[in-house]
């Protein structure tokens, strides 16, 4: 795959290539891969027919999880230097083939191979998707890199949505059976395949003159003195260990809402009703936090543009800590107040994505953003064992004697105490020292090699 | 949008059109997740 038709050098956008090409590029790869959020349906349908136990369903997503941060963060510099064609076939090839793979698996009855199959090799193509057009987008919209990689990662929010009555159709088409199951591993590993093609088929990467609109011309742009810090460079400044305390406590608060949130509704406002009312109450309440989610991942990192990196994350983590507060203080006396903190809540946890990786390019440029977004996502991975690990462990050790909202009183608190202390490690960001930038022989190096390889 | 394109830098003729394939290539993506946020809605009234 080295050169040709998978080279940066191939796909040098032509004249009149229009940049809104690029978000629905970015977007085949991201809703594909956003699937990975509604895996508890195809779940509920492997116990269904294979008769398994719910820890052992959930092993393909959570290896899928954890593939994710570690692929990103090992393949990003790879990713960077090969281009986003390659990444995002990779990516299609991985995410692709993991569903065939358990599809074999299941038909066969060896639930390794879904293991192996979504959580190892699909996971490899989640963090190299997740990754691959996000430096692309930052080069085609420099003017407005937030809502560029708003769009693409409110996809990944987004692809949940689709997946869900994707995955139940099929379900309920070839039925929950093992020949059903493996039936709806192997449609849906085509119709991602087919689906994300239009990802690599059509991404571009700018020419060299070319500039957004209203930018300055090149011979006017001072292009050469901006920030331009190398992914390992990057591991050895404040600021990108700052980012990353942000990233995972962040995401921990969200999570902790997110992964709790059918339980919490019961406990706030099961009283009020009940049976089947509640029942639907409960599925709204996780739908229009998916909602919240997805929207504010393109509403929040759209807005940084404006108002700047730091004071949205102010946002996110200030008011963000504040919401929490309200939730406690009020407990179940007011559903509406309740409703709208629990929205800004998951809107900031989506946005805290989203705005990041324009965060980075800030502080670093986008001579190697991707790879440096790459290994960032390692705060993820940490987030999503620590945020379901402390609301679990402490609303679960308070037993039966905790009831109502009273059972979230500590957890929360700990949510609440992590914002401040994002919101803490935010103020303390500031533009990264010029002694990491790489030397002017390496940027004319680059420079040199990707006007040679145009 | 198309003073988002990039500059035509050939000697002669001009850079095709390509409305047409912006509109396919986001209605690609455009429809599904509609869709998905459609399926989304229709839960949201039970919350209240």
């Amino acid at each position: 795959m080295a050169g040709g038709f998978f080279d940066r050098s191939s796909i040098v956008a032509p004249p009149g290539w229009s940049r809104w090409l690029v978000p629905p590029a970015a977007l085949a790869v991201h809703l594909a891969i956003g699937q990975a959020y509604a895996w508890s349906i195809l779940k509920q349908g492997l116990i269904d027919a294979e008769d398994l136990s719910g820890t052992a369903t959930a092993l393909p997503f959570q290896l899928a999880i954890v593939m994710l941060g570690l692929s990103a963060a090992v393949f990003g510099t790879q990713v960077e230097r090969r281009g986003p064609r390659w990444a995002m076939f990779v990516a299609t090839i991985c995410f692709s083939s993991g569903f065939l793979i358990s599809a074999l698996g299941v038909a066969t009855g060896q639930f390794w191979l879904v293991v192996v199959g979504y959580g190892f090799v699909g996971g490899i193509g989640l963090g190299i998707g997740y990754i691959s057009p996000v430096s692309t987008l930052m080069k085609w919209f420099a003017d407005r890199p937030g809502m560029a990689t708003g769009i693409a990662i409110m996809g990944f929010g987004g692809g949940a949505l689709v997946a869900q009555p994707l995955s139940n159709g099929l379900l309920s088409a070839f039925g929950r059976t093992s020949g059903g199951v493996a039936s709806t591993f192997l449609v849906m590993g085509i119709a991602y395949g087919v689906f994300m093609s239009l990802g690599w088929l059509l991404v571009r990467v700018p020419a060299d003159d070319w500039r957004p609109p209203n930018a300055p011309a090149a011979s006017e742009e001072k292009a050469d003195t901006g920030p331009a810090v190398s992914a390992t460079e990057a591991l050895k400044t404040p600021q990108f260990w700052l980012l990353w305390v942000i990233l995972c406590f962040n995401v921990t608060a969200g999570i902790g809402l997110l992964e709790k949130a059918e339980p919490l509704y019961r406990e706030y406002f099961g009283q009020a009703s009940a049976g089947q009312q509640l029942t639907s109450a409960v599925a709204a309440f996780v739908a229009i936090l998916s909602l919240a989610n997805m929207l504010g991942r393109f509403v929040w990192s759209s807005t940084s543009d404006i108002v700047g990196r730091k004071n949205i994350y102010r946002l996110y983590l200030g008011v963000g800590a504040l919401l929490y507060v309200v939730i406690l203080l009020m407990g179940n006396s007011n559903k509406v107040i309740f409703l709208i903190a629990a929205l800004f809540i998951l809107s900031f946890y989506g946005a805290g994505f989203a705005t990041i990786p324009a965060y980075l390019k800030d502080l670093f440029g986008t001579y190697q953003v991707g790879a440096i977004h790459g290994r960032l996502l390692t705060a993820w991975s940490a987030a999503g064992v620590l945020g379901p690990l402390i609301v679990n462990s402490i609303v679960e050790a308070q037993g039966p004697e905790g009831t109502g909202p009273s059972r979230y009183v500590v957890s929360f608190s700990i949510m609440i105490a992590l914002l401040v202390i994002g919101f803490i490690a935010n103020e303390l960001i500031r533009p990264v020292d010029r002694k990491h930038y790489v030397g002017d022989a390496e940027r004319d190096r680059t420079a040199t090699t990707e006007g040679a390889s145009r | 949008m198309s003073h988002d394109a990039s500059p035509a830098r050939t000697s002669g003729g001009t850079a095709p059109n390509r409305t047409p394939l912006i509109v396919l290539a986001w209605a690609w993506v455009g429809l599904p997740f509609l869709y998905g946020v459609y399926s989304l809605v229709l839960k949201v009234p039970a919350l209240f």
